[in-house]
């Protein structure tokens, strides 16, 4: 039972990681219909930023990662100008294969930057572990958890009560309706980038303060493709609900096959989900079902 | 009188077969040949290691082939290719170093079994499409990984297996320039096979599917025969071309296989033309040669400095990224329309207008 709680935990906090980077993911197909390959890289970005900053610069942990945060909405923003741009109204395969084209490229220029070695972020969280019962958990696992949920809640209220927000939702709603209301569709694709890669790099951030930063961190963004399609590749709820159920999933279910198999299960067993949720309800929990008609 | 040196400038055909015909001008079948009879000598007018290279570039032009039917001609997207070419790769490698049989028995098996998996895994290509079977081919991906690390029994997991070269008769094809030429015949092969495929009823419905393949359907076409067909015949290439490359390299590992070698291949059909076959040719071609390219270029520019390794490696990445992006902005085509914008320009040059 403690094994199972230890797990339940660890999957629970994974799983806020992955609905966080998820939510980005799900934001930039609701809003342009492009899968973004590479929200593992923009992940990495801004690990790598405020890691280096509050190393290397000796920034203090927070003004870093605000900052990393302001590279991660210039990021964004020239990412959807000068990759996604040309590849409005183009074939799926072209844009899929862009973004493939733009996660090697950024891995590529962080390799360059930040080589491959496991960097680690100065100590930030109080390191006691903190009791529940047979349970320990560390703090730094506790504050993630609470962060990703406080972040979650601001952008549910951000996208129901903001100007933005609403705007955003018209947007993922009906193009051509949102461009007569005087939408800029075009801004909206701008800010949807950067938010994707501002939800990618705090999860970057977090992910990195447990566990290190190296460029394998990436292989989340491949993780989170389960995440989303089995929440609905469209719905924000489904993304969040999806992350968490993945991250239990993965952590639990390995956690007890590992020892069976010789390792490696975790990393495959959302992609088990992936295919068992393809067959049966493509359009996942929450995602709006395609009907095609002739 | 036709202008004998001429490919050709204008379309002449008197019939149907004239019209069918591949290669329509007596100049252009005159060039095809003069291209093969080069190939053939190619060898011996180069060091080994080029031929080696060569080898390496046949191999993935078959893999490429494969994939542009399947991703070019039939519109299903696949991040696959990898995977299914580490199951060719270990068939082949399964029945010769543990079951004792013959390259050549081994060969077509791998391609049999190969496409077998394939088409298991084009079967859900009939409820999805686009975004949602790509996702679905990188999961095969992920699983057909997976299962090679774990399957020890067969695969002896990350320690690989060793496998020897092909022989013919009493001849074993050491030398890379003896295996060269095993590569070309089937390289050729499968070039020819994928072409004439195109002509045919077959190859029809495939594009009618790729063009929309609810029409497709309204038209008497059986999208889940041809869908899995499609899926069968890609995969048995990519399983000649990883059995090919197993006993090529001598031994095989999973790390050989993994999603990065997928859009790799992706990668060649976008280069060097969606629904080109000559353009995976070329395609398959450039993704070879720019690695070993830029490799040369920084042993002349950056000798000795150190970490220039890892930095080369990311610099490599990037690259290649990059030539995919700028490839889909400025020539979505490929190199097969690049090639063939030259061709036109040279048709009626210096009299262009």
């Amino acid at each position: 039972m403690d094994f199972f709680l230890q797990v339940f935990v660890t999957g629970l906090v994974v799983g806020s990681v992955y609905a966080l980077v998820a939510l980005g993911f799900v934001l930039i197909y609701k809003a342009s219909d492009v899968i973004n390959f590479a929200q593992g890289q923009l992940l990495l970005v801004g690990a790598y930023v405020s890691l280096t900053l509050a190393t290397v610069y000796e920034v203090p942990f927070l003004l870093a990662v605000l900052l990393a945060l302001l590279a991660s909405v210039a990021l964004g923003l020239a990412v959807e100008r000068f990759v996604l741009r040309p590849f409005i109204g183009e074939p799926v395969i072209s844009v899929i294969m862009a973004t493939i084209g733009l996660s090697s490229f950024l891995g590529g220029v962080i390799q360059v930057i930040w080589g491959t070695e496991t960097r680690t972020f100065p100590q930030v969280f109080p390191t006691a572990p903190v009791h529940f019962g047979p349970v320990v958990v560390s703090q730094v696992y506790l504050w993630s958890l609470g962060l990703v949920l406080l972040l979650l809640l601001v952008f549910s209220l951000f996208f129901k009560y903001s100007r933005t927000g609403i705007v955003m939702r018209a947007t993922a709603d009906d193009q051509t309706a949102a461009l007569s209301m005087g939408i800029s569709v075009k801004k909206v694709f701008g800010i949807t980038w950067a938010i994707a890669a501002v939800v990618a790099s705090v999860g970057g951030i977090l992910i990195g303060n447990i566990n290190g930063v190296n460029p394998s961190l990436a292989q989340i963004g491949l993780k989170v493709l389960p995440v989303a399609i089995l929440g609905g590749l469209d719905s924000v709820p489904g993304a969040i609900l999806g992350g968490f159920i993945i991250g239990l999933l993965e952590n639990v279910v390995g956690g007890y096959l590992d020892p069976l198999v010789g390792g490696g299960v975790k990393e495959v067993i959302p992609f088990v989900i992936l295919v068992l949720v393809l067959m049966i309800r493509p359009y996942g929990l929450f995602g709006k079902e395609i009907i095609e008609r002739v | 009188m036709r202008n004998p040196f001429v490919m050709d400038c204008g379309v002449y055909h008197a019939s149907y077969r004239e019209d069918m015909a591949i290669l329509s001008a007596p100049a252009a079948r005159v060039k095809v040949a003069c291209i093969i009879a080069g190939l053939l000598v190619f060898p011996w007018l180069v060091n080994p290691y080029y031929v080696g290279v060569a080898n390496l570039v046949g191999i993935a032009a078959i893999g490429a082939v494969g994939l542009n039917i399947l991703t070019g001609f039939t519109g299903q997207i696949s991040i696959g290719q990898g995977a299914f070419m580490a199951v060719g790769a270990y068939t082949a490698a399964f029945l010769t170093a543990k079951m004792g049989l013959s390259f050549w028995i081994a060969l077509p098996a791998a391609g049999l079994v190969t496409a077998a998996v394939g088409a298991v895994f084009g079967i859900p290509s009939l409820r999805l499409k686009g975004l949602y079977l790509a996702i679905a081919t990188l999961a095969a991906q992920m699983i057909v990984e997976f299962v090679v690390v774990h399957w020890t029994a067969v695969t002896n997991g990350t320690a690989g297996i060793v496998v020897s070269r092909p022989s013919i008769g009493g001849l074993v094809l050491q030398s890379n320039r003896a295996f060269y030429y095993l590569v070309l015949a089937l390289s050729i092969a499968a070039v020819v096979f994928a072409m004439n495929l195109m002509r045919t009823r077959v190859g029809r419905a495939f594009m009618a599917i790729r063009d929309r393949d609810l029409a497709a359907a309204v038209m008497g076409i059986n999208l889940f025969k041809y869908k899995v067909l499609a899926f069968a015949l890609s995969s048995f290439y990519a399983g000649v071309g990883g059995a090919l490359w197993g006993h090529y390299m001598e031994v095989i590992s999973p790390e050989h296989f993994t999603i990065a070698v997928s859009i790799e291949y992706l990668a060649m059909i976008i280069i060097g033309g969606l629904g080109s076959v000559l353009g995976s040719v070329y395609g398959a071609c450039f993704i070879i040669l720019l690695p070993i390219i830029l490799r040369g270029l920084a042993g002349y520019l950056a000798a000795g400095i150190p970490g220039i390794e890892n930095i080369m490696l990311g610099l490599q990445h990037a690259f290649f990224g990059l030539i995919i992006i700028l490839f889909l902005v400025f020539e979505p085509e490929g190199l097969a329309k690049l090639w063939k914008n030259v061709k036109d320009y040279f048709k009626l040059w210096p009299f262009s207008y």
